[in-house]
């Protein structure tokens, strides 16, 4: 990872969650993973169906009460705070599914994202745009009825809409083909060049740590193995065991 | 040629007209009920008295007016005390929400128990309309009665049939055309109509776009208040005001919504012509209709009448039935399961 101009490796995460216990109900799906990004960086998690990925970005937004255990934002920890606050202060998430509103136009998905900025849209929805051409052409037409793709650059727009400092995306590449796939993770590096951190739960392992500057592997809520992208890919037990040899 | 013409005539009077005013009435209620559905997601039975509710207010705020000896010439008093009763209406509507509902969505209750309490409301207002108005027939309709009646239309035209235009009829269909564009440019343009559009189609997420829930529920019973009210002040002017046919009347208005599909605006719309098409279409006497087209020897002796007119709720019941089994979602695909 040294050559990574930057930021610089010992720089602060943004966004950090500590020894991360909870669950629905009684039992625990988390058993004490800790999760970190920095600016700029892209942090992936990967791990074996049931390994607690999608509760751990769930606990991290604060959709899921933790047992114990802290996430900060920045300096300021935000473990109590309700998910609409922590999209005020910078966290946008794009679900893994429902992510869109169907019956809407993707103009109107974008509006909605900067529904909680008072500020004006229009530059943002811009950028989302040049990011995005496909959704430039389609604007008038309801986010329902595009592409499985298509709809997932929507969710994204609409989450950067939000303006965020952090973006978690909860496996984007769920249900797209290879070719849209790869489309999707060129865009979500770029992204992360204009120095949002991004944060991703993803099922195509290999091809996701690809692009990941740190990389979780979690199994049962702990983690397993931490580690650059390329180390993890690297690492005979990681591709032994999770990445299918 | 002139039978023709008078076939079409009669038609238009005893049946076109007197369907789309019908028709408009339904459209605004069940686009009340729509609306509750879409953003409260549970079936609201307490609707057709919140229409009996506003009717009240209005018809008091009327008496009120009429007894200052304020008017408004040709057209009913009812019309200037229409903004009363839509504010008396949307405050009792807020206040139960206060009372009633807000507790069920903090705890999340699922929508069956919210359309329990619903029933609750429904008894309660019931109650509470008779004892305020009594249970006798109210008619507070005033001014000119016809835009052109039925024999001005005969001397004008020289045919044998009349065609007439109530008031009340042109005031309910300009009245429904006006609130129905207001209610689309405000979803469709406003930031809090589409606050409200993407609650509905999205709860999740509306709330991770910082969407205030509670500022669209109040918003939703704004609006349905307001509809209600003009559907029964619009429906009593028509008729007249009945403190027990708002009971009955939330079939029709309940098949409409379905029909269209619970959670479509335009679906409630269309909804609401369909069953006052069908149910006026079916329980019309065709006799002289058919006698002005078919030849002479051909005329039929029965009164060509498919279904008497005291099975007109069955129609909208049987409609209902048909469309939940047929097509469940309605014609414009609602939310309903």
């Amino acid at each position: 990872m040294s050559a990574l101009p930057q930021p610089a490796p010992e720089a602060e995460p943004i966004l950090a969650g500590e020894g991360l216990y909870g669950g629905y109900g009684g039992t625990d799906i988390l058993k004490g993973c800790s999760i970190a990004v920095r600016a700029g960086e892209i942090a992936v998690v990967v791990g074996p169906n049931g390994a607690g990925k999608s509760t751990a970005m769930k606990a991290l937004f604060g959709m899921l009460s933790l047992r114990t255990g802290s996430v900060r934002l920045g300096s300021e920890d935000i473990t109590a705070l309700k998910p609409q606050e922590r999209v005020l202060r910078g966290m946008g998430l794009v679900p893994q599914t429902r992510n869109v509103f169907p019956s809407m136009s993707v103009e109107e998905n974008l509006e909605l994202g900067a529904f909680i900025r008072d500020t004006d849209p229009r530059p943002a929805m811009e950028q989302v745009y040049a990011l995005f051409p496909v959704l430039k052409e389609k604007r008038r037409q309801p986010a329902g009825e595009l592409s499985g793709g298509q709809r997932q650059q929507v969710a994204v727009g609409r989450a950067l809409m939000t303006e965020p400092k952090v973006l978690m995306l909860d496996e984007p590449t769920a249900g797209v083909s290879p070719i849209v796939m790869d489309e999707l993770f060129d865009r979500i590096v770029e992204i992360s060049r204009t120095g949002i951190a991004i944060l991703m739960v993803e099922q195509n392992a290999a091809q996701a740590l690809e692009i990941a500057d740190i990389g979780y592997v979690l199994v049962q809520g702990e983690n397993r193995h931490t580690g650059s992208g390329e180390d993890l890919l690297a690492d005979p037990v990681v591709r032994r065991s999770f990445l299918g040899g | 040629m002139t039978d023709t013409l008078n076939a079409l005539v009669l038609l238009a009077n005893f049946l076109i007209v007197p369907a789309l005013a019908y028709g408009s009435q339904l459209a605004l209620g069940a686009l009340g009920i729509t609306l509750v559905y879409a953003v409260l997601r549970f079936s609201n039975f307490a609707h057709g008295e919140t229409m009996a509710f506003g009717t009240l207010a209005t018809i008091f705020a009327t008496w009120g007016l009429q007894a200052a000896g304020i008017g408004l010439g040709p057209l009913p008093t009812a019309l200037l005390a229409l903004p009363i009763g839509i504010l008396a209406c949307i405050g009792a509507v807020l206040a139960t929400d206060r009372v009633v509902y807000a507790y069920y969505r903090r705890v999340s209750a699922p929508p069956i128990i919210l359309l329990v309490a619903s029933i609750g409301v429904m008894f309660v207002f019931n109650g509470l309309v008779r004892f305020l108005i009594g249970p006798d027939d109210r008619r507070f309709s005033d001014g000119e009665r016809f835009v052109f009646s039925a024999r001005e239309f005969r001397d004008w035209s020289g045919l044998d049939q009349g065609l007439a235009l109530k008031t009340t009829q042109a005031l309910t269909v300009v009245v429904a055309v006006v609130a129905v564009a207001a209610l689309f440019w405000f979803l469709a343009r406003t930031r809090t109509g589409k606050a409200m559009r993407a609650y509905a189609d999205n709860e999740a997420l509306a709330l991770l776009s910082g969407i205030d829930p509670d500022r669209v529920v109040r918003t939703a019973w704004i609006l349905a208040a307001a509809l209600a009210t003009l559907a029964g002040v619009l429906y009593g002017l028509d008729k007249s005001f009945k403190p027990f046919v708002f009971l009955q009347i939330l079939l029709p208005l309940f098949a409409a919504a379905i029909v269209g599909g619970l959670g479509s605006p335009l679906g409630a719309i269309a909804g609401g012509y369909v069953i006052a098409f069908s149910e006026l279409g079916l329980t019309f006497a065709y006799k002289r209709f058919l006698g002005y087209l078919l030849p002479e020897d051909w005329a039929p002796e029965g009164l060509m009448q498919l279904l008497s007119t005291d099975y007109k709720f069955a129609v909208s019941f049987v409609i209902l039935v048909v469309v939940l089994v047929v097509r469940p979602t309605g014609l414009f695909r609602g939310s309903a399961p």
